[in-house]
C-alpha cells in the first residue's frame, strides 16, 4: 500500500505533475521574458504564464458541431499523460538513478506522444486549417524523427550504454561527432516544441493557429500546460544525454541547472534569431542536411570507437 | 466567478476583426502591439483565432457583407468576452453612416445575437495607441 502511495506521490507531486507543471510555466516565463529581452522590451511580469491557464480554465468551451468529441477531447489528455510520464521518468532517474535497460528507448516513443496527440486533436476538430496544421505536423514529425535517432546512435556508441543513468555519467558532447549530434538534436527539439522557424504546423499568421484552431478555453489550458511541461523534459532530455546530466548533491544541482539553462536558453535565441520555414524547406533541411551529417557523426564515432579515440 | 474575472483581467488575448475599416485602425491596432508599445508587460497579447480570444478589436463600420462574419466571430468566442469598437467608424460609423452598404454600428450588430454583451468604445480617427491602452485599462477596471 505505502508503496503504491509512494508511486502516486512521484507521478502526481514530485516530480510528476506539480513540479513539472510549476517547473514548466516557470521556464515558459523564461521562454517570454528572453524573447522580450532580445526585442528591446520589458517583457511579462513572473506569475503572468499561471494566469493565462487560470483564465483560460475558467472560460467556456466551444466543441464544433462536426467534430469527433471523442478524440477532441481525449487528444489534449493523452499528449499531457505523455510528456507527464516522460518528465516523471527522467527525474526519477536523475534522483534515484532508477533507471532500467533501454529507458532511452522508452523516452524516444514517449516524446513522439505529444506530436501524435496534436495530429489526432487537430484531425479531430473538423477545421480545414487544422487539418492543414496536423498534415504539416505529421510531415515535420516524419522529418525530424530520423535524425534525433541517429543523434541517439551516435550517443549511444559513444558512451556504450542504452541505459540513461549510464549515459547521464557521461558528456559526449566532447568530441566531435558528439558536438554534431547535440547541435542537430537541440534543432530537432526545436521542432519538437514547435518553436520558429519550425512552428510551420501552428503558423498563426497564414493558418491562423492551425493545430489549436479549434480549442479554447479549459482543452487549449491543458494544450498549454503540455507544451509548458515539455519546455522541462526536452532540455532535461538533452542535457541527459549530450552533457553529462543533472546531478543531486552539492553544487553539480547549481552546474546541472546551468547546463538546463544553457539549452534552454539556446532553444529562444534560434527562436527570435530566425523567420519560419516553408514545410518542403524543413523537410529538406532535416533530411539533406542533417541526416548526412548525423551519418557522418556515426563513422566519426564508430572508428572512434573502434580506435580508441576519444575526441572522435 | 470572481477569480476568473481576475485572471481574464491579467491576460486578455486579443483577436482583430476588421468590418470594413479604411486600414488606417487597423495600422495603429498594429502600432499597439509593436515593442514601443510592450502590451504584454499587462498579459496582451494577439492571436490568430476567435476560439483563443478574450478581446475581439473591432475596426470599421459593418458593412452588409460583413455583419453575419461579425455575427459568427462573436459566437465563436468563448464567454466572457470583451468587445472592443475601435474608432469612430467602430463607436458610431462615423462619415459613412449614410453609406448603402452600412448596416453597423459594431454595438448594434453584436446587441442582435447578444444583449449583455460587454462593449467598450475607443473613438478617434484614427485612435492613438495610448488611447487605446486608455480604454482597455477603463473597461478591465469596470469588469
Amino acid at each position: 500500500m505505502t508503496e503504491g502511495l509512494r508511486e502516486l506521490f512521484w507521478i502526481l507531486i514530485f516530480p510528476g505533475f506539480v513540479f513539472t507543471l510549476g517547473l514548466g510555466l516557470l521556464v515558459s516565463w523564461v521562454v517570454r521574458k528572453v524573447s522580450a529581452r532580445v526585442q528591446w522590451r520589458k517583457g511579462p511580469p513572473l506569475i503572468q504564464p499561471l494566469w493565462d491557464v487560470l483564465k483560460l480554465a475558467g472560460k467556456e468551451v466551444l466543441i464544433p458541431e462536426q467534430a469527433n468529441k471523442t478524440i477532441f477531447i481525449g487528444a489534449p489528455m493523452a499528449g499531457m499523460a505523455g510528456v507527464l510520464l516522460l518528465s516523471t521518468m527522467l527525474w526519477r532517474i536523475t534522483i534515484s538513478q532508477s533507471a532500467f535497460v533501454g529507458d532511452i528507448i522508452v523516452a524516444m516513443y514517449l516524446m513522439v506522444l505529444p506530436s501524435l496527440a496534436l495530429i489526432l486533436g487537430s484531425s479531430a476538430s473538423a477545421s480545414p486549417h487544422a487539418a492543414l496544421g496536423s498534415s504539416r505536423e505529421m510531415k515535420l514529425v516524419m522529418s525530424y524523427e530520423l535524425p534525433l535517432v541517429l543523434a541517439l546512435i551516435v550517443v549511444v556508441i559513444k558512451t556504450g550504454s542504452i541505459s540513461l543513468a549510464a549515459i547521464a555519467t557521461q558528456a559526449p558532447i566532447a568530441s566531435i561527432s558528439g558536438a554534431l549530434a547535440f547541435a542537430v538534436g537541440v534543432l530537432c527539439v526545436q521542432a519538437k516544441l514547435g518553436f520558429v522557424p519550425f512552428d510551420i504546423a501552428e503558423s498563426e499568421t497564414e493558418i491562423a493557429g492551425g493545430l489549436l484552431i479549434e480549442y479554447s478555453g479549459v482543452l487549449l489550458a491543458i494544450w498549454k500546460i503540455m507544451q509548458a511541461m515539455m519546455l522541462v523534459a526536452l532540455p532535461l532530455f538533452m542535457v541527459m544525454v549530450f552533457m553529462g546530466g543533472f546531478g543531486t548533491s552539492g553544487w553539480s544541482v547549481v552546474w546541472g541547472t546551468g547546463k538546463f539553462l544553457i539549452v534552454v536558453v539556446l532553444l529562444i535565441l534560434i527562436k527570435n534569431t530566425n523567420p519560419r520555414l516553408r514545410i518542403d524547406q524543413a523537410m529538406k533541411f532535416f533530411w539533406v542536411f542533417c541526416g548526412p551529417t548525423l551519418a557522418a557523426a556515426v563513422i566519426l564515432a564508430m572508428v572512434g570507437d573502434a580506435y580508441g579515440i576519444g575526441w572522435l | 466567478m470572481s477569480w476568473k474575472i481576475k485572471a481574464l483581467k491579467k491576460s486578455i488575448w486579443v483577436f482583430h476583426v476588421n468590418t470594413g475599416a479604411c486600414n488606417n485602425c487597423d495600422i495603429e491596432v498594429v502600432d499597439l502591439l509593436t515593442p514601443k508599445f510592450d502590451v504584454e508587460r499587462f498579459g496582451i497579447k494577439l492571436v490568430g483565432s476567435p476560439r483563443h480570444a478574450d478581446a475581439l478589436l473591432v475596426t470599421g463600420v459593418v458593412t452588409a457583407q460583413a455583419a453575419p462574419r461579425l455575427r459568427e466571430v462573436y459566437m465563436q468566442t468563448p464567454k466572457p468576452c470583451v468587445v472592443f469598437a475601435i474608432g469612430a467608424c467602430g463607436c458610431g460609423t462615423g462619415i459613412f453612416h449614410t453609406g448603402y452598404h452600412v448596416v453597423g454600428p459594431v454595438d448594434k450588430i453584436i446587441r442582435e445575437i447578444d444583449p449583455n454583451a460587454i462593449i467598450a468604445y475607443v473613438p478617434g480617427c484614427p485612435p492613438k495607441p495610448e488611447a487605446m491602452i486608455s480604454g482597455v485599462v477603463k473597461t478591465l477596471a469596470a469588469l
